[in-house]
Protein backbone atom coordinates (compact mmCIF):
# COMPACT_ATOMS: atom_id res chain seq x y z
CA UNK A 1 0.00 0.00 0.00
CA UNK A 2 2.84 2.44 0.88
CA UNK A 3 4.17 1.75 -2.25
CA UNK A 4 1.22 2.80 -4.11
CA UNK A 5 0.81 6.04 -2.18
CA UNK A 6 4.70 6.79 -3.11
CA UNK A 7 3.95 6.21 -6.70
CA UNK A 8 1.24 8.93 -6.26
CA UNK A 9 3.07 11.48 -4.38
CA UNK A 10 6.57 10.86 -6.99
CA UNK A 11 4.20 11.61 -10.13
CA UNK A 12 2.02 14.53 -8.41
CA UNK A 13 5.33 16.60 -6.93
CA UNK A 14 8.29 14.92 -6.78
CA UNK A 15 8.59 14.21 -10.72
CA UNK A 16 5.73 15.98 -11.86
CA UNK A 17 5.43 15.54 -15.67
CA UNK A 18 5.31 19.18 -16.83
CA UNK A 19 7.32 20.97 -14.69
CA UNK A 20 10.01 18.47 -13.84
CA UNK A 21 10.02 15.86 -16.65
CA UNK A 22 8.83 18.63 -19.10
CA UNK A 23 6.30 16.77 -20.96
CA UNK A 24 2.97 18.19 -22.15
CA UNK A 25 4.08 21.89 -22.23
CA UNK A 26 1.59 22.78 -25.24
CA UNK A 27 -1.67 22.16 -23.41
CA UNK A 28 0.06 23.77 -20.33
CA UNK A 29 0.47 26.67 -22.62
CA UNK A 30 -2.48 26.75 -24.78
CA UNK A 31 -5.32 25.64 -22.43
CA UNK A 32 -4.09 27.63 -19.14
CA UNK A 33 -5.92 31.02 -20.33
CA UNK A 34 -8.96 30.61 -18.07
CA UNK A 35 -9.78 28.46 -15.07
CA UNK A 36 -12.87 26.90 -16.36
CA UNK A 37 -10.80 25.37 -19.89
CA UNK A 38 -8.09 24.44 -17.99
CA UNK A 39 -10.23 22.45 -15.13
CA UNK A 40 -11.84 20.97 -17.58
CA UNK A 41 -8.77 20.20 -20.04
CA UNK A 42 -7.62 18.45 -16.71
CA UNK A 43 -10.61 16.45 -16.18
CA UNK A 44 -10.37 14.68 -19.36
CA UNK A 45 -6.62 14.00 -19.24
CA UNK A 46 -7.27 11.97 -16.47
CA UNK A 47 -9.43 10.33 -17.69
CA UNK A 48 -7.55 9.60 -21.59
CA UNK A 49 -3.97 9.25 -19.18
CA UNK A 50 -5.20 6.51 -17.09
CA UNK A 51 -7.44 4.80 -19.32
CA UNK A 52 -4.65 4.26 -21.80
CA UNK A 53 -1.88 3.55 -19.25
CA UNK A 54 -3.99 0.74 -18.65
CA UNK A 55 -4.71 -0.46 -22.08
CA UNK A 56 -0.89 0.50 -23.38
CA UNK A 57 0.26 -1.94 -20.17
CA UNK A 58 -2.20 -4.82 -21.22
CA UNK A 59 -1.09 -4.34 -24.97
CA UNK A 60 2.62 -4.65 -24.09
CA UNK A 61 1.84 -7.33 -21.53
CA UNK A 62 -0.36 -9.77 -23.35
CA UNK A 63 0.24 -8.85 -27.07
CA UNK A 64 3.64 -7.76 -27.57
CA UNK A 65 6.09 -8.97 -25.56
CA UNK A 66 4.89 -13.01 -25.57
CA UNK A 67 5.48 -12.40 -29.05
CA UNK A 68 8.77 -10.48 -28.68
CA UNK A 69 7.81 -7.67 -30.52
CA UNK A 70 9.06 -4.84 -27.89
CA UNK A 71 10.15 -2.69 -30.64
CA UNK A 72 6.45 -1.72 -31.85
CA UNK A 73 6.29 -0.67 -28.81
CA UNK A 74 5.68 3.36 -29.69
CA UNK A 75 3.44 2.84 -32.76
CA UNK A 76 1.30 0.49 -31.06
CA UNK A 77 0.66 3.07 -28.28
CA UNK A 78 -0.20 5.47 -30.76
CA UNK A 79 -2.60 3.71 -32.30
CA UNK A 80 -4.50 2.41 -28.72
CA UNK A 81 -3.98 6.08 -27.09
CA UNK A 82 -6.11 7.93 -30.51
CA UNK A 83 -8.44 4.94 -29.90
CA UNK A 84 -8.63 5.87 -26.03
CA UNK A 85 -9.22 9.36 -27.00
CA UNK A 86 -11.56 8.89 -29.49
CA UNK A 87 -13.44 6.96 -27.19
CA UNK A 88 -13.21 9.45 -24.89
CA UNK A 89 -14.94 11.99 -27.00
CA UNK A 90 -17.80 10.11 -28.14
CA UNK A 91 -18.60 9.18 -24.18
CA UNK A 92 -18.40 12.57 -23.35
CA UNK A 93 -20.68 13.75 -26.19
CA UNK A 94 -23.19 11.68 -24.85
CA UNK A 95 -22.68 12.16 -21.16
CA UNK A 96 -22.25 15.71 -21.07
CA UNK A 97 -22.69 17.88 -24.05
CA UNK A 98 -21.55 21.09 -21.74
CA UNK A 99 -18.19 19.95 -20.85
CA UNK A 100 -18.40 18.58 -24.76
CA UNK A 101 -18.85 22.29 -25.66
CA UNK A 102 -16.13 23.62 -23.03
CA UNK A 103 -13.20 21.67 -24.51
CA UNK A 104 -14.27 21.42 -27.87
CA UNK A 105 -11.02 20.94 -29.93
CA UNK A 106 -8.92 20.13 -26.85
CA UNK A 107 -10.54 16.72 -26.34
CA UNK A 108 -9.06 15.18 -29.73
CA UNK A 109 -5.99 17.40 -29.28
CA UNK A 110 -5.13 14.84 -26.47
CA UNK A 111 -3.78 12.32 -28.67
CA UNK A 112 -1.19 14.48 -29.39
CA UNK A 113 0.00 15.20 -25.74
CA UNK A 114 3.16 13.76 -25.21
CA UNK A 115 3.12 13.36 -21.85
CA UNK A 116 0.12 10.56 -22.47
CA UNK A 117 2.37 8.57 -24.47
CA UNK A 118 5.17 9.28 -22.31
CA UNK A 119 3.58 7.89 -19.25
CA UNK A 120 3.11 4.84 -21.50
CA UNK A 121 6.62 4.13 -22.22
CA UNK A 122 7.78 5.37 -18.71
CA UNK A 123 5.45 2.82 -17.56
CA UNK A 124 7.10 -0.33 -19.72
CA UNK A 125 10.50 0.78 -18.98
CA UNK A 126 9.89 0.90 -15.12
CA UNK A 127 8.24 -2.47 -15.79
CA UNK A 128 5.49 -1.64 -13.25
CA UNK A 129 2.67 -4.09 -13.05
CA UNK A 130 -0.91 -3.54 -13.79
CA UNK A 131 -1.93 -1.80 -10.94
CA UNK A 132 1.63 0.16 -10.77
CA UNK A 133 0.70 1.39 -14.33
CA UNK A 134 -3.05 2.25 -13.43
CA UNK A 135 -1.63 4.38 -10.82
CA UNK A 136 1.35 5.91 -11.82
CA UNK A 137 -0.89 7.15 -15.22
CA UNK A 138 -3.57 8.42 -12.54
CA UNK A 139 -0.68 10.12 -10.93
CA UNK A 140 0.74 11.70 -13.76
CA UNK A 141 -3.08 13.25 -14.69
CA UNK A 142 -3.62 14.50 -11.62
CA UNK A 143 -0.11 16.38 -11.10
CA UNK A 144 -0.63 17.49 -15.00
CA UNK A 145 -3.96 19.20 -13.90
CA UNK A 146 -2.91 20.46 -10.54
CA UNK A 147 0.01 22.38 -12.61
CA UNK A 148 -2.56 23.26 -15.54
CA UNK A 149 -5.09 25.18 -12.55
CA UNK A 150 -2.43 26.48 -11.02
CA UNK A 151 -1.20 28.09 -13.76
CA UNK A 152 -4.12 29.04 -15.28
CA UNK A 153 -5.16 30.81 -12.22
CA UNK A 154 -1.71 32.38 -12.31
CA UNK A 155 -2.12 33.72 -15.76
CA UNK A 156 -5.74 35.02 -15.11
CA UNK A 157 -4.24 37.67 -12.21
CA UNK A 158 -1.36 38.33 -15.14
CA UNK A 159 -3.52 39.03 -17.81
CA UNK A 160 -4.83 41.95 -15.93
CA UNK A 161 -1.28 42.75 -14.64
CA UNK A 162 0.93 45.74 -15.52
CA UNK A 163 3.63 43.71 -17.35
CA UNK A 164 6.48 46.12 -19.20
CA UNK A 165 6.37 45.68 -22.33
CA UNK A 166 9.08 43.54 -23.44
CA UNK A 167 7.88 41.21 -21.02
CA UNK A 168 4.00 40.62 -22.25
CA UNK A 169 2.49 37.63 -23.88
CA UNK A 170 4.05 34.55 -24.02
CA UNK A 171 7.72 35.99 -22.51
CA UNK A 172 5.82 36.16 -19.09
CA UNK A 173 3.79 33.23 -19.19
CA UNK A 174 7.27 31.14 -19.96
CA UNK A 175 8.73 32.99 -16.75
CA UNK A 176 6.20 31.87 -14.51
CA UNK A 177 6.39 28.96 -15.79
CA UNK A 178 9.73 28.58 -14.99
CA UNK A 179 9.80 30.37 -11.68
CA UNK A 180 6.90 27.09 -10.86
CA UNK A 181 9.03 24.78 -12.26
CA UNK A 182 12.15 25.80 -9.96
CA UNK A 183 9.29 25.92 -6.51
CA UNK A 184 8.47 21.88 -7.61
CA UNK A 185 11.86 21.48 -8.16
CA UNK A 186 11.99 21.72 -4.29
CA UNK A 187 10.11 18.65 -3.75
CA UNK A 188 12.75 16.80 -5.38
CA UNK A 189 14.58 14.56 -2.09
CA UNK A 190 10.78 14.00 -0.38
CA UNK A 191 10.99 10.79 -2.53
CA UNK A 192 14.07 8.95 -3.39
CA UNK B 1 7.98 -9.79 -39.81
CA UNK B 2 4.76 -11.69 -39.89
CA UNK B 3 3.67 -11.36 -36.45
CA UNK B 4 4.54 -8.13 -36.08
CA UNK B 5 2.27 -7.52 -38.93
CA UNK B 6 -0.61 -9.32 -37.81
CA UNK B 7 -0.28 -8.17 -34.20
CA UNK B 8 -0.60 -4.88 -35.50
CA UNK B 9 -3.29 -5.89 -37.59
CA UNK B 10 -5.06 -7.28 -34.61
CA UNK B 11 -4.84 -4.24 -31.88
CA UNK B 12 -5.64 -1.84 -35.21
CA UNK B 13 -8.96 -4.15 -35.55
CA UNK B 14 -9.76 -4.68 -31.68
CA UNK B 15 -9.95 -0.47 -31.43
CA UNK B 16 -11.57 -0.58 -34.69
CA UNK B 17 -14.41 -2.73 -33.28
CA UNK B 18 -14.16 -1.00 -29.76
CA UNK B 19 -15.19 2.52 -31.62
CA UNK B 20 -17.64 0.93 -34.31
CA UNK B 21 -19.56 -0.36 -31.17
CA UNK B 22 -19.13 2.89 -29.34
CA UNK B 23 -20.60 4.65 -32.28
CA UNK B 24 -23.69 3.22 -32.12
CA UNK B 25 -23.62 2.84 -28.26
CA UNK B 26 -23.32 6.26 -27.99
CA UNK B 27 -24.88 7.94 -30.70
CA UNK B 28 -26.09 11.31 -30.02
CA UNK B 29 -29.55 12.06 -31.61
CA UNK B 30 -29.90 15.67 -32.13
CA UNK B 31 -33.87 17.10 -33.11
CA UNK B 32 -33.39 18.77 -35.87
CA UNK B 33 -36.92 19.78 -36.77
CA UNK B 34 -36.79 21.84 -32.47
CA UNK B 35 -33.54 23.79 -34.29
CA UNK B 36 -36.02 24.68 -37.64
CA UNK B 37 -38.63 25.89 -35.29
CA UNK B 38 -36.30 27.80 -32.81
CA UNK B 39 -34.35 29.50 -35.99
CA UNK B 40 -38.29 30.76 -37.42
CA UNK B 41 -38.92 32.32 -33.96
CA UNK B 42 -37.77 36.24 -32.98
CA UNK B 43 -35.66 35.50 -30.12
CA UNK B 44 -36.56 37.93 -28.26
CA UNK B 45 -36.47 35.71 -24.96
CA UNK B 46 -39.83 38.05 -23.45
CA UNK B 47 -41.25 34.45 -22.11
CA UNK B 48 -45.06 35.55 -22.96
CA UNK B 49 -45.35 32.27 -24.33
CA UNK B 50 -45.68 31.09 -21.12
CA UNK B 51 -41.61 29.57 -21.80
CA UNK B 52 -38.92 30.77 -20.25
CA UNK B 53 -37.61 31.58 -23.59
CA UNK B 54 -37.58 31.09 -27.54
CA UNK B 55 -35.65 27.31 -27.45
CA UNK B 56 -37.93 25.66 -24.65
CA UNK B 57 -41.02 27.09 -26.60
CA UNK B 58 -39.53 25.47 -29.19
CA UNK B 59 -38.60 22.80 -27.67
CA UNK B 60 -42.25 21.86 -26.31
CA UNK B 61 -44.19 22.84 -29.55
CA UNK B 62 -41.87 19.71 -31.43
CA UNK B 63 -43.57 17.50 -28.41
CA UNK B 64 -46.50 19.00 -28.97
CA UNK B 65 -46.78 20.57 -26.25
CA UNK B 66 -47.58 24.12 -26.92
CA UNK B 67 -50.06 25.59 -30.00
CA UNK B 68 -47.99 27.87 -32.48
CA UNK B 69 -49.93 30.87 -31.70
CA UNK B 70 -48.46 31.87 -28.82
CA UNK B 71 -45.79 34.46 -29.72
CA UNK B 72 -46.85 37.88 -29.71
CA UNK B 73 -43.42 39.30 -31.12
CA UNK B 74 -43.40 37.31 -34.15
CA UNK B 75 -46.69 37.77 -34.77
CA UNK B 76 -48.88 36.50 -38.10
CA UNK B 77 -45.38 35.87 -40.35
CA UNK B 78 -44.08 33.39 -37.13
CA UNK B 79 -47.79 31.55 -37.16
CA UNK B 80 -47.85 31.49 -40.88
CA UNK B 81 -44.16 29.97 -41.43
CA UNK B 82 -44.55 27.95 -38.26
CA UNK B 83 -47.90 26.51 -39.78
CA UNK B 84 -45.93 26.17 -43.57
CA UNK B 85 -42.97 23.88 -41.33
CA UNK B 86 -45.67 21.60 -39.24
CA UNK B 87 -48.17 21.10 -41.69
CA UNK B 88 -51.33 22.59 -39.62
CA UNK B 89 -53.55 25.05 -40.07
CA UNK B 90 -52.36 28.61 -39.27
CA UNK B 91 -54.62 30.03 -36.72
CA UNK B 92 -54.74 33.52 -35.09
CA UNK B 93 -52.75 35.27 -32.53
CA UNK B 94 -53.74 34.07 -28.95
CA UNK B 95 -55.27 36.32 -26.98
CA UNK B 96 -54.27 35.27 -23.53
CA UNK B 97 -50.67 35.62 -24.55
CA UNK B 98 -50.72 39.10 -26.01
CA UNK B 99 -51.32 41.28 -28.43
CA UNK B 100 -49.15 41.93 -31.88
CA UNK B 101 -47.25 45.32 -31.72
CA UNK B 102 -44.88 47.54 -33.79
CA UNK B 103 -41.22 46.84 -32.90
CA UNK B 104 -40.17 48.89 -29.57
CA UNK B 105 -36.75 49.24 -27.99
CA UNK B 106 -36.45 50.03 -24.40
CA UNK B 107 -34.67 53.22 -23.67
CA UNK B 108 -34.00 54.67 -20.34
CA UNK B 109 -34.39 58.04 -18.97
CA UNK B 110 -30.92 58.39 -17.55
CA UNK B 111 -32.19 61.78 -15.41
CA UNK B 112 -34.40 59.43 -13.62
CA UNK B 113 -32.26 56.16 -13.76
CA UNK B 114 -30.61 55.30 -9.99
CA UNK B 115 -28.10 52.84 -10.81
CA UNK B 116 -29.96 49.95 -8.99
CA UNK B 117 -28.85 47.16 -12.12
CA UNK B 118 -32.19 45.37 -11.46
CA UNK B 119 -32.83 46.05 -14.97
CA UNK B 120 -29.71 44.37 -16.17
CA UNK B 121 -30.56 41.23 -14.35
CA UNK B 122 -34.20 40.82 -15.86
CA UNK B 123 -32.63 41.53 -18.93
CA UNK B 124 -32.36 38.31 -21.24
CA UNK B 125 -30.70 39.30 -24.07
CA UNK B 126 -27.63 41.54 -22.16
CA UNK B 127 -28.32 44.55 -23.71
CA UNK B 128 -28.62 47.11 -20.84
CA UNK B 129 -25.12 48.40 -19.80
CA UNK B 130 -24.19 49.90 -16.35
CA UNK B 131 -22.97 49.34 -12.94
CA UNK B 132 -24.35 49.75 -9.12
CA UNK B 133 -24.97 53.58 -8.34
CA UNK B 134 -23.87 54.21 -12.15
CA UNK B 135 -26.49 55.46 -14.75
CA UNK B 136 -27.49 52.70 -17.34
CA UNK B 137 -28.13 52.51 -20.86
CA UNK B 138 -29.70 50.44 -23.32
CA UNK B 139 -28.10 49.04 -26.59
CA UNK B 140 -30.70 49.89 -28.95
CA UNK B 141 -29.16 47.49 -31.67
CA UNK B 142 -29.84 44.13 -29.06
CA UNK B 143 -32.82 45.44 -27.34
CA UNK B 144 -35.56 42.73 -28.72
CA UNK B 145 -38.38 45.07 -27.07
CA UNK B 146 -39.50 42.32 -25.09
CA UNK B 147 -40.44 44.64 -21.81
CA UNK B 148 -39.18 42.51 -19.18
CA UNK B 149 -37.02 45.31 -17.60
CA UNK B 150 -40.28 47.22 -16.99
CA UNK B 151 -41.62 45.56 -13.76
CA UNK B 152 -38.50 45.81 -11.71
CA UNK B 153 -37.41 49.19 -12.11
CA UNK B 154 -38.00 51.19 -8.61
CA UNK B 155 -38.42 54.45 -10.99
CA UNK B 156 -39.97 53.43 -13.61
CA UNK B 157 -37.34 55.63 -15.71
CA UNK B 158 -37.84 53.26 -18.69
CA UNK B 159 -40.21 53.56 -21.47
CA UNK B 160 -40.77 51.65 -24.67
CA UNK B 161 -40.07 53.83 -28.03
CA UNK B 162 -41.68 52.44 -31.40
CA UNK B 163 -38.62 52.03 -34.34
CA UNK B 164 -39.92 54.42 -36.60
CA UNK B 165 -39.01 53.89 -39.73
CA UNK B 166 -36.25 56.44 -41.58
CA UNK B 167 -35.00 55.96 -45.32
CA UNK B 168 -33.00 53.73 -44.60
CA UNK B 169 -35.66 50.76 -43.60
CA UNK B 170 -38.53 52.47 -45.00
CA UNK B 171 -40.48 50.33 -47.00
CA UNK B 172 -43.84 50.10 -48.84
CA UNK B 173 -46.82 49.05 -47.24
CA UNK B 174 -48.89 45.65 -48.07
CA UNK B 175 -51.76 46.26 -50.17
CA UNK B 176 -54.66 47.56 -48.20
CA UNK B 177 -52.32 48.73 -45.33
CA UNK B 178 -52.35 52.01 -44.30
CA UNK B 179 -49.50 53.75 -44.23
CA UNK B 180 -47.58 54.29 -41.08
CA UNK B 181 -47.44 57.65 -39.53
CA UNK B 182 -43.62 58.86 -39.39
Amino acid sequence: MAEYALILVSTILVNNFVLVKFLGLCPFMGVSRKLETAMGMGLATTFVLTLSSVASYMVNAYMLEPFGLEYLRTIAFIVVIAGVVQFTEMLVHKTSPMLYQVLGIFLPLITTNCAVLGVALLNTQAQHSFLESAIYGFGAAVGFSLVLVLFAAMRERLAVADVPVPFQGAAVSLVTAGLMSLAFMGFSGLVK
Amino acid sequence: MLEAILILTLIAVVFGLLLGFAAIRFKVEGDPIVDQIDSLLPQTQCGQCGYAGCRPYATAIAADEADINQCPPGGETVILSLADLLGKDPKPLSEEHGVEKPKMVAVIDEQTCIGCTLCIQACPVDCILGAGKQMHTVIEKECTGCELCLPPCPVDCILMVEVGSDPSTWKWPYPGQKEPQA
